[in-house]
């Protein structure tokens, strides 16, 4: 099993026929995602990549019978693209756009509440890599080669050192169920916590590595979260150690975040939740397989 | 992206936050005329910076006559203003905001703010402004009032009489609080704004309530469709090599070690700056050449991170999805053959066409060292630049 996202979901992509979205449609079906359409507005009744194109998410719904879509298209039109995608009843919507602004993933995360929760649409990302099920399907711009499929699931903020934690991972003969990257931006989709609960809910997943960074409130959130409802063993790290502090304009900041967000500090934090810190970037593999073989093998128990 | 304190002021008022009369100044001349201007007979010079705790850094001064104003402007004008928000390098000062000095009763807090963890705007307040309302939060997070923002309908004005009453201000002025607190709201919104802060609101001795300092950050994401605010940013305020790696698609953080950074993206450029660290070197800098990068950009970020002179060895880390590697590589030979890269450089490529990357590099007969996994890397450019460093050969420039 897997969490999000499997070889049997079908896939929209938002700004198909767009040069982002014809390089990564081509490589997500080439890595066996079930893509079965697109939608840009005006070229509606055209075929792309051997696959319908639709004028608007609803009908792109209606013709294939998506229930998630990739977002591709420039940020300014980005908050409107997730908005049309949740209307038209998508559940999961993966954003890879970067530098969307802040206000307006305010008012998507609004406007996603007003749903009830069986249908609500979950959102990834957006300035994400987006989420991969090794071996099934992936929607993002991942190099889907470097992830082998297993026992551990990924959530990490950033694109890069979620390729990195993967390949450590891969080298070392360590799978990953799913692997979800939720972006870096100041409010974004899904959070640590979001993911982590579902990582927990899945069969197939034993462990779960989490990579954060400096800055914002979800590393200690997701301690909270750890320490609270995970049964499953946590692996984490906090990038940023010896990032320097900004400079800052004002005080309203400081005020209104009660706990260090450095990456030391996280760290501890989550060190204490129970999680088991990698001492470094280069050791995320490691770690991982590491507190894998201290489980007692759960699949002895599901075997016929 | 921040402004200065006479754009904010400007920006405000256009919604409605009433301001002290005054007006901004480049020269001694200018300062003085503003101070005509204005009339009366005490005014304060303030130095227009991109940080705060000016006053205690003796960057706002008191004046009663037209030479003590001419005196204030030359003693501001063109030094560099150390405060605890600055940073010890301290920022430029090539403005001065004169403003009529009003007879002060009262001085509050209210800050409006994007809150990460409730996704909501907040505005916070308290009956004391000043300096010291970090501390007060920290030692008392009770005593500061909050209103959280429903996006949905916007900030209402029950909320706003809520932070007034609470803040202690009776009718008349309560009232003039009131409105400050919805426009600058309103300005919050229509601006794209992600702090707004007015610190201190002031009651005066007249019972007139005012904005006497405030400061403003903008979304950078959002200024494609705020061009009013997008041509207020100041560079001078901003360090050169960063303003200029922004303009090529570049996030470049200057630091203080001797390995320079060429990485793509904001996750790995940390976790590898942390490596270097943690393999006994120091960053000299943070660099994300982002998605995308082409040949051209990877070049153009050799030669920034070659413009700090400090620098001894380069390590260029590339995990590349959306991004290349036989590009990046074609980057890095193009860079080496034009540049002249004076230092050692590490390169490790990972991800997408990386064999191809691998045999550019190759082939192209340069002295590169590669590297497979993040560790190598680091411990390698540690390496390369202790070599430099000890041989005494190589250095970019003067050694620290």
């Amino acid at each position: 099993m897997s969490i999000l996202l499997d070889e049997h979901t079908p896939v929209i992509v938002q700004g198909f026929t767009g040069d982002k979205g014809t390089f990564h449609a081509k490589e997500m079906i080439a890595y066996g995602t079930d893509v079965v359409g697109g939608v840009t507005p005006g070229k509606g009744g055209a075929r792309h990549l051997g696959r319908p194109v639709f004028n608007t998410v609803k009908e792109a719904v209606a013709g294939t019978g998506a229930s998630a879509s990739l977002v591709l298209v420039p940020a300014p039109f980005c908050a409107d693209a997730i908005m049309e995608a949740a209307d038209a009843g998508i559940q999961l919507v993966v954003t890879i756009t970067d530098g969307v602004p802040a206000q307006d993933m305010m008012t998507v995360k609004r406007y996603l509440w007003r749903y009830a929760k069986e249908r609500r649409t979950r959102l990834v990302g957006p300035n994400c890599a987006g989420v991969i099920s090794p071996g099934k399907a992936m929607m993002g711009i991942m190099p889907g080669h470097i992830y082998a499929r297993g026992n551990v699931g990924v959530v990490t903020r950033s694109g890069t050192l979620g390729y990195e934690a993967a390949s450590q991972m891969q080298a070392l003969g360590v799978g990953i169920t799913t692997s979800v990257g939720i972006g870096g931006d100041p409010i974004n989709g899904s959070s640590f916590v979001d993911i982590l609960a579902l990582f927990e809910q899945d069969p197939a997943t034993e462990a779960v590595l989490m990579i954060g960074e400096i800055g914002g409130p979800q590393e200690h959130d997701a301690a909270v979260f750890v320490k609270e409802h995970m049964t499953k063993p946590v692996i984490g790290y906090v990038a940023g150690l010896t990032a320097p502090k900004g400079r800052r304009m004002g005080h309203a900041g400081a005020i209104i975040s009660a706990f260090g967000d450095t990456a030391a500090e996280k760290a501890e934090i989550l060190r204490d939740a129970g999680a088991t810190v990698a001492p470094s970037a280069a050791e995320l593999g490691a770690t991982a397989a590491r507190v894998l073989a201290q489980q007692p093998s759960r699949r002895v128990l599901v075997q016929r | 992206m921040d402004v200065h304190e006479y754009q904010a002021k400007e920006l405000l008022s256009a919604f409605g936050v009433r301001v002290p009369k005054g007006g901004v100044a480049y020269s001694a001349d200018q300062a003085v005329y503003r101070a005509a201007e204005i009339g009366g007979s005490r005014w304060v010079v303030k130095a227009q910076i991109h940080a705060g705790a000016r006053g205690k850094a003796g960057g706002i001064k008191l004046c009663t006559s037209d030479m003590d104003v001419r005196q204030a402007a030359k003693d501001l004008l063109g030094t560099t203003l150390v405060t605890t928000q600055t940073g010890p390098e301290g920022l430029p000062v090539h403005r001065l905001l004169v403003e009529e000095a009003l007879p002060v009763e009262r001085e509050l807090y209210i800050g409006l703010v994007l809150d990460r963890k409730r996704e909501r705007i907040v505005v916070v307040a308290h009956p004391h402004g000043g300096m010291e309302i970090e501390e007060i939060a920290q030692r008392e997070p009770a005593a500061i009032l909050r209103e959280v923002v429903e996006p949905a309908v916007g900030m209402q004005a029950f909320q706003a009489r809520e932070l007034a009453f609470g803040l202690g201000l009776a009718p008349p002025q309560g009232n003039q609080a009131v409105t400050i607190i919805l426009s600058a709201y309103r300005a919050f919104r229509e601006l794209d704004a992600t702090m707004v802060e007015i610190n201190p609101l002031v009651v005066t001795k007249e019972g007139q309530v005012l904005a006497l300092d405030v400061k403003m950050s903008f979304d950078d994401n959002a200024m494609f469709r705020r061009p009013n605010v997008a041509e207020l940013r100041d560079y001078a305020q901003e360090d050169p090599r960063e303003a200029e790696a922004a303009e090529h698609g570049l996030n470049y953080v200057a630091l203080t070690g001797e390995i320079g950074c060429i990485i793509n993206g904001a996750g790995l450029a940390m976790a590898t700056m942390d490596m270097i660290q943690h393999a006994g070197g120091e960053p000299a800098n943070f660099l994300d050449i982002g998605g995308g990068a082409s040949p051209e950009r990877v070049a153009r970020a050799f030669r920034l991170v070659l413009s700090d002179r400090n620098v001894k060895a380069i390590l260029v880390n590339v995990f590349a999805g959306i991004n290349r590697c036989d590009w990046v590589a074609e980057g890095v030979v193009q860079a080496v053959r034009e540049v002249r890269v004076p230092v050692p450089i590490v390169v490790r490529l990972a991800g997408t066409n990386v064999q191809e990357g691998r045999r550019i590099l190759e082939e192209s007969g340069l002295p590169l060292v590669t590297a497979d996994t993040l560790s190598e890397a680091a411990e390698r450019a540690v390496a390369a630049r202790n070599a430099a460093g000890a041989g005494g050969a190589g250095g970019a420039g003067e050694a620290v």
